[in-house]
């Protein structure tokens, strides 16, 4: 297909299912947390603003949740399917860490879920919560075994190839690789960023249709206390993985800031724009603030650090789209600290639910940090190549023997079914979330416990025939 | 160290499949099912009685997966590159059934249609690819050099398509006894009525597999056909028989639970039958657990983790099972 070659076409196989996947289980971790902590909320104060969310955002986990089970079924079939050099290679490790996410975590999500969704009158009320905290800290397990795996892949320890194979010889070491902890905090507080800014935006809409109701506030409220909290730690945490990713992969950083070679005796500057050309071993059209590289890069003036040109051209990841992945995930996450700031001067002013250029910008915030997610991860597994397990494994010796037409069949189902099947699944989610919480006073019976949350609200997502 | 690993894991990876094909058995049978019965209350209740549970059934397929990859590295690459478009296709089927379950609540009337045909096909090709999967398994596969080593369509035989829709006739037999098992009234005298039928005619399909398999695969021959395995196994063939007949009598009667449980019988003991006949090969027809095993260090490691967990994961399956117990009627939606 498009003359690409069969590695190619399994290398976007590979990407594009996984960048779709990504989304959901962002959202899911996200949002699981958050139910959890409005029926906490809603147990402890018995206010019924909390009831009315958890009943608005559990419908919306559920069609998201759905969408990131069946999409991920596909990624723990294809690295046999595709890459069973891989498999065959790695699967000793990379197996066991999956066995376990699946173990501790899959089933746990699964097995509290549908008393989570569909049991209110099935349990009592303490159950319940008892269920949602079983499938928020699932959704936590399974995101720390994944980022084991990956980040094993990245700063791969505690093994031996023996026979052609890897041999793991210490498990703590393979699972407290060098990036793991950076990747897991990275990545989880991502999530959580993310679905802030999701809840955020879906309140800011509401509230700019002049639907200021006490649920829309506090959704609006919690979801800027988080982003403003948890932006700036995410800047810190970037930082640290930052750092860690020049001391293990520092080609990955030299591509990301197209940066090729050092002058002796000279600092680093910071490139904020221009076009790395791989082949000219040059970044064109730079536009660099001097000295800015080695302060943010090595913490200290006139720090250095490896140039891509230190590096055999083979070994090399394609600086191009590192450098424009990257920029658009900071660039999106200075916007978000700048929310949240923004967000946080306006709750002192006392104007945080009536200023509309406020409510436009985190609106428009919604999809923000899925879109940075996605650069993020673009960013991190594309300039891991041409290795798929760093420095002991290269991509090209991974790939299942299939011909370029058979991936090239498979990849156009996948991409017709992903985008006809998911993208009704987030334009559902959408008009879940268009439609607003409800508040309906008949929901709880004399105990203050409700009767039928989900069953009180139709369920198609008509937006003029809701019934509200 | 005295424990065989491989001999473990090959239970425990038999035990997940099992466990896969019995539970996800039933819900892609409710699918299986759909084209049988139009009404939407009926639709809808059909749904409802797997709505809480689905997501978990499907959760042992990926344990399969990747216990697979954690202990026979080399059976997940070769079984999987080889399986490649019919397990594309299972979970293209997959994928459509299982949105379809929050779908088609969510629908506009006007879409609604569209999600219950997602939710009947999606089941149909997911069965059928599990069961032409499974015929290529029994078929075997060609392997050189520790990878597979045939082409991208050599499971496709006429053995594997009957398979296929013998796995389609079973689920169908599990989905209809489950809710023979979990509703009442015009819905549960359909089911009962449509059981029947198709119990005999996967009667028909396990007796023509069993037939096939010996003779052309010689080494299943000899497995089944030779003294003392004729006697040893005897039993496998007696014990379909017997559960037929139970089940054709139960569904005849006023039974709920009783026509599930033997159907359960029926697919456990088809499904032993097939161990026997491949046993010990983890990648037909030669490499064997042994060959295929993973290190030692990789096996013990996750052994001890599913020892461990697999029990707290069928106590709390049960629960769920327990919460969600009795009949699902008409009108009382989850949704």
């Amino acid at each position: 297909m498009f003359g690409l070659t069969a590695l190619e076409l399994a290398r976007i196989q590979f990407g594009f299912t996984v960048s779709f996947h990504i989304i959901f289980p962002a959202i899911t971790i996200g949002l699981a947390s958050y139910l959890a902590v409005l029926e906490g909320l809603w147990l402890w104060k018995e206010d019924a603003v909390y009831r009315d969310l958890y009943r608005f955002w559990s419908t919306i986990f559920a069609v998201n949740f759905a969408m990131g089970v069946v999409s991920g079924l596909v990624m723990a079939y294809q690295f046999g399917t595709n890459w069973s050099y891989f498999s065959s290679f790695a699967g000793s490790v990379t197996g066991p860490l999956l066995a376990y996410e699946v173990l501790t975590a899959f089933f746990l999500e699964a097995g509290f879920l549908g008393v989570m969704l569909f049991g209110w009158n099935k349990v009592g009320p303490g159950l319940h919560f008892f269920a949602t905290l079983m499938v928020a800290a699932g959704t936590l397990i399974s995101a720390t075994w994944i980022l084991a795996s990956n980040s094993w892949m990245q700063t791969p320890q505690g093994f031996e190839v023996i026979g052609g194979r890897v041999v793991p010889v210490d498990w703590l070491k393979v699972i407290f690789n060098p990036s793991f902890p950076y990747r897991l905090a990275h990545m989880t507080v991502a999530a959580y960023l993310a679905t802030a800014l999701f809840v955020g935006a879906s309140g800011a809409w509401h509230l700019l249709r002049g639907r200021a109701t006490p649920a829309v506030r506090t959704m609006l409220s919690m979801a800027m206390w988080m982003t403003v909290v948890v932006a700036p730690l995410q800047v810190a945490i970037g930082d640290a993985h930052g750092l860690n990713t020049l001391a293990h992969q520092p080609a990955k950083i030299a591509a990301l800031e197209g940066h090729w070679q050092n002058t002796p005796g000279e600092s680093v500057p910071l490139i904020l724009f221009g076009w790395p050309d791989m082949a000219a071993e040059t970044t064109r059209y730079a536009v660099a603030i001097p000295d800015l590289g080695s302060l943010i890069l090595t913490h200290r003036w006139g720090g250095q650090i490896p140039g891509l040109k230190e590096f055999a051209p083979d070994d090399r990841p394609n600086a191009t789209i590192l450098f424009w992945s990257f920029r658009a995930m900071v660039g999106l996450g200075v916007l978000m600290v700048l929310l949240g700031v923004w967000g946080l001067w306006l709750r002192w002013r006392g104007a945080l639910y009536d200023t509309p250029l406020f409510l436009w910008f985190a609106t428009l915030m919604g999809p923000a940090g899925l879109a940075a997610i996605l650069a993020g991860w673009l960013t991190t597994e594309i300039g891991r190549q041409p290795w798929v397990v760093y420095g002991v494994m290269r991509t090209r010796d991974a790939v299942s023997n299939h011909s370029a037409l058979a991936l090239s069949a498979t990849l156009a189902l996948f991409i017709v079914m992903y985008f006809i099947v998911f993208g009704t699944g987030i334009s559902y989610m959408l008009k879940l979330v268009a439609r607003g919480p409800a508040h309906d006073d008949h929901a709880a019976d004399d105990k203050g416990r409700p009767a039928r949350p989900l069953s009180a609200a139709p369920d198609a997502v008509e937006l003029t025939s809701g019934g509200e | 160290m005295g424990i065989d690993l491989p001999l473990l894991w090959a239970i425990i990876i038999g035990f997940g499949l099992m466990m896969y094909v019995i539970m996800d058995g039933f819900d892609l049978g409710i699918g299986i099912l759909f084209p049988f019965v139009t009404a939407r209350a009926d639709r809808d209740t059909m749904v409802n009685t797997v709505a809480p549970v689905w997501d978990g059934n499907e959760t042992w397929l990926v344990l399969g997966g990747a216990a697979l990859m954690a202990a026979f590295p080399l059976a997940y690459a070769v079984i999987l590159s080889a399986l490649y478009l019919p397990l594309a296709a299972m979970l293209a089927g997959l994928i459509w059934r299982g949105v379809a379950f929050e779908f088609r609540f969510k629908a506009d009337e006007a879409h609604k249609w569209f999600w219950d045909q997602a939710f009947a096909w999606g089941s149909y090709i997911a069965a059928f690819s599990q069961g032409v999967a499974l015929g290529a398994f029994i078929d075997g596969f060609k392997v050189t050099g520790g990878a597979y080593d045939g082409g991208a369509l050599d499971w496709l035989t006429p053995f594997s398509l009957f398979t296929g829709a013998g796995l389609v006739i079973a689920y169908a037999l599990l989905g209809a006894t489950w809710l023979v098992m979990k509703t009442d009234g015009a819905l549960q005298r359909r089911m009962r009525a449509l059981a029947r039928p198709v119990t005999l005619v996967l009667l028909v399909v396990i007796a023509i597999v069993s037939l096939w398999t010996p003779l052309t695969h010689p080494q299943v021959a000899s497995r089944w056909f030779s003294f003392p395995e004729i006697v040893l196994f005897a039993p496998v063939p007696v014990l379909v028989g017997l559960s037929t007949i139970g089940l054709v009598v139960a569904l005849g009667r006023d039974t709920h639970a009783a026509p599930f449980v033997l159907a359960l019988l029926l697919l456990f003991l088809g499904y032993s039958g097939l161990a026997i006949s491949l046993w010990p090969h983890i990648i037909p027809p030669a490499i064997s657990i042994w060959d295929a095993a993973a290190p030692p260090q990789s096996m013990g490691f996750t052994l001890v983790g599913a020892l461990f967990i697999i029990p707290f994961i069928l106590v709390y399956t049960a629960w769920s099972y327990y919460v969600f117990r009795g009949k699902v009627t008409a009108g009382e939606g989850y949704h």
